[in-house]
């Protein structure tokens, strides 16, 4: 759905659809998350000039159609196994970008350990990984990552972690493994920390560009379909709630990714 | 090339080298290891990829990732492992690209043993994942057959990007017998990979490997498009193996081991007048259907021998269609079946029709 703009001449076009997406409108709920995080990956292989190289793996869950959004090589890998099937794809074509998009069902439960142990052997990929607290895709069901008491559509009452368990902290374990050069938790709720999840993203590209090892950027995101919420007061709870139990921050960035910063 | 005394793990994971292997994944597992600890050493001595993976789960979607950027890939494992990558052999399967499975059977169900069997028949040919498919099956019944079929996988899995299956057992992946590799063919050049690859964008329209189809009507023409394709496999790739068929009153079907153990049965047989033949699947899927109807329509009976419950029996039933009767000697839980309990058997049969 490309729209004709006609710029009048004494003016310059400074913002437009990245290059790396394709100008179609997405199947996301309005107000969802994923759209915005699709903008900022799109900028950033922009930005870096690698459309061309870039190989995209699409995870099971809300962001299964990435491929439709995306101007660049895809493939669609089964549910939670994005990392296995990247590691695949890199390792046979090192010289390209290879990057995966997964939410929180899909990396932090039934892909675990793939992901863990991408990690852990210090895969050159990036990470994006959206937490929304939710299975929004299967309608609404608990996650390892709801919070405590939260009502999802599998935990009627709110999730008690006596019996389910508590949200797993995936940066925190990540940033254990000894292969991981790169973990962060941003979140994409308001324009400051958009601006700054999106210079994280960035980073992660250039940390596997450099050969630095893996790359891992959590992004705290709203589900407001499946949370029963209106956008808006999706994303305050997400700030005020979700921050709690998922602290933002960088949980490991080694010496030779702070270097990096300064090639922006 | 010379021949060598080679043992069937490490035959076939050379001959699948030598044969343009650029990357192998693969975990741990008795009786197929020897090939993943060769390979271990190979691929890395000849710069390409090898990685042992965390489990089954991901080496089958790391065969899958790097099937998708157009390079021959390869796992192996046996019963336990295959069951892990069925996820995996459907999105394969679903998705068109080409790739290697090779399965060293040994007894279950369970954790079962490490002894040779041939249980994994209907796993193979015919559940190998959700879904409407069939993989490829080959079945080696030697050393040097094993090797050969490395090569014949490969070239059928880049024909009709499919996914193909070699179901050996674990005395094929154990002994030890003489046999020739191939010659080392060269690397495909990444500039030579084919046009659907996944190998960034660069200078035309995106590629996308993906087994999702939205919309009842898209997937069920992808459904049938697969299905023509099973057809023509169907009609080109049978392969078989017979053994003193012309004459033949009785008629032993055995594939495998087993296969190989009853041309010992036939020769026997013969030496005591009987007039018995062999035919030895090499496919099991696509299955020898026809060739089993006409002999079935000229034979007094037929054995089915299998290292199992009776699974091939069913696709010989099927095939023979009530032309004769089909009976059946099957060993289970890793134990192979004697010459003489199949003479035995035979005889049987043969009193039976006379
Ligand atoms: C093996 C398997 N099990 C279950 C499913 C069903 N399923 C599809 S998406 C999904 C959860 C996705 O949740 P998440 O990864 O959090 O992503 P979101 O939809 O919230 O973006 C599940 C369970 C599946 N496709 N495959
Ligand atoms: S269900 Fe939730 S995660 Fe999925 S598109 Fe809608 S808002 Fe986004």
């Amino acid at each position: 759905m490309s729209v004709a703009v006609n710029i009048p001449e004494n003016m310059d076009l400074i913002y437009k659809y990245p290059d790396a997406l394709t100008e179609v409108s997405t199947h996301y709920c309005p107000g969802c998350v994923h759209g915005i995080v699709h903008r900022m990956v799109g900028e950033v292989i922009d930005e870096l000039g690698i459309r061309g190289q870039t190989i995209g793996v699409a995870p099971v869950g809300c962001a299964v159609l990435a491929y439709k959004y995306f101007d660049v090589d895809f493939v669609e890998a089964a549910h939670g196994r994005a990392l296995a099937m990247a590691t695949g794809i890199k390792r046979v074509n090192p010289d390209k970008v290879v990057f995966t998009y997964q939410g929180d069902g899909d990396l932090a439960a039934i892909g675990t350990a793939e992901t863990v142990h991408a990690a852990n052997r210090g895969e050159f990929l990036t990470t994006i990984f959206i937490n929304n607290a939710i299975y929004g895709m299967t309608g609404g069901q608990m996650a390892p990552t709801t919070l405590p008491g939260m009502v999802t559509t599998s935990s009627p009452t709110g999730r008690d972690c006596a019996v389910a368990g508590y949200p797993i902290q995936m940066s925190e374990i990540l940033a254990q493994t000894a292969g991981a050069a790169y973990v962060t938790r941003e979140m994409a709720l308001d324009m400051p920390s958009i601006v700054k999840t999106k210079k994280a993203i960035k980073r992660a590209f250039q940390c596997q560009i450099a050969g630095l090892g893996f790359a891992c950027v959590e992004v705290l995101a709203t589900c407001p379909t499946n949370w029963n919420q209106d956008p808006w007061a999706s994303l305050e709870w997400a700030k005020e709630s979700m921050t709690e139990h998922f602290p933002l921050g960088t949980f490991k960035m080694t010496d030779a990714v702070k270097a990096l910063k300064w090639r922006d | 090339m010379a021949k060598e005394l080679l043992k069937g793990n490490v035959a076939f994971a050379e001959a699948a080298l030598r044969n343009g292997l650029e990357a192998y994944f693969g975990y741990p597992i008795t009786p197929q290891s020897e090939a993943l600890e060769h390979l271990s050493g190979r691929m890395i001595e000849e710069g390409r990829v090898f990685l042992q993976a965390e489990s089954e789960v991901a080496a089958i979607n790391m065969v899958y990732g790097a099937a998708s950027s157009g390079v021959r890939t390869m796992t192996s494992t046996s019963g336990p492992g295959l069951a892990l990558m069925a996820e995996g052999l459907s999105y394969i399967a679903g998705s068109e690209v080409p790739a290697v499975v090779v399965n060293i059977m040994r007894g279950g169900p369970g954790l079962g043993n490490i002894q040779p069997s041939q249980a994994d028949y209907f796993f193979m040919t015919k559940t190998a994942g959700h879904g409407d498919f069939h993989p490829i099956v080959l079945a080696p019944s030697s050393v040097q057959e094993i090797i050969d079929m490395v090569g014949l996988a490969f070239d059928l899995a880049d024909k009709y990007r499919t996914l193909v299956l070699i179901a050996g057992d674990g005395s094929i992946g154990q002994m030890m017998e003489s046999a020739e590799l191939p010659p080392m063919q060269p690397l495909r050049p990444e500039p030579d990979r084919p046009d659907w690859a996944i190998v960034g964008a660069e200078g035309r329209a995106p590629n996308l490997i993906t087994s999702l189809y939205l919309g009842a009507q898209n997937l069920e023409a992808v459904n049938l498009r697969l299905q023509a394709k099973l057809q023509e496999i169907r009609e080109n790739e049978v392969r078989y193996q017979e053994y003193e068929v012309e004459d033949a009153e009785l008629l032993l079907v055995a594939y495998g081991t087993v296969g190989r153990i009853c041309t010992t049965v036939v020769r026997e047989a013969r030496k005591a007048g009987k007039k018995v033949g062999l035919l030895r699947p090499q496919t099991l899927w696509p299955f020898p259907d026809a060739r089993l109807a006409e002999l079935g329509a000229r034979v007094r009976g037929v054995l089915v021998a299998e290292m199992s419950a009776g699974q091939m029996l069913e696709d010989v039933e099927r095939a023979i269609a009530r032309q004769a009767p089909v009976r059946f000697h099957g060993r289970m839980g890793g134990v192979v079946p004697m010459v003489d309990e199949i003479l035995a058997d035979l005889d049987k049969l043969d009193e039976e029709t006379r």
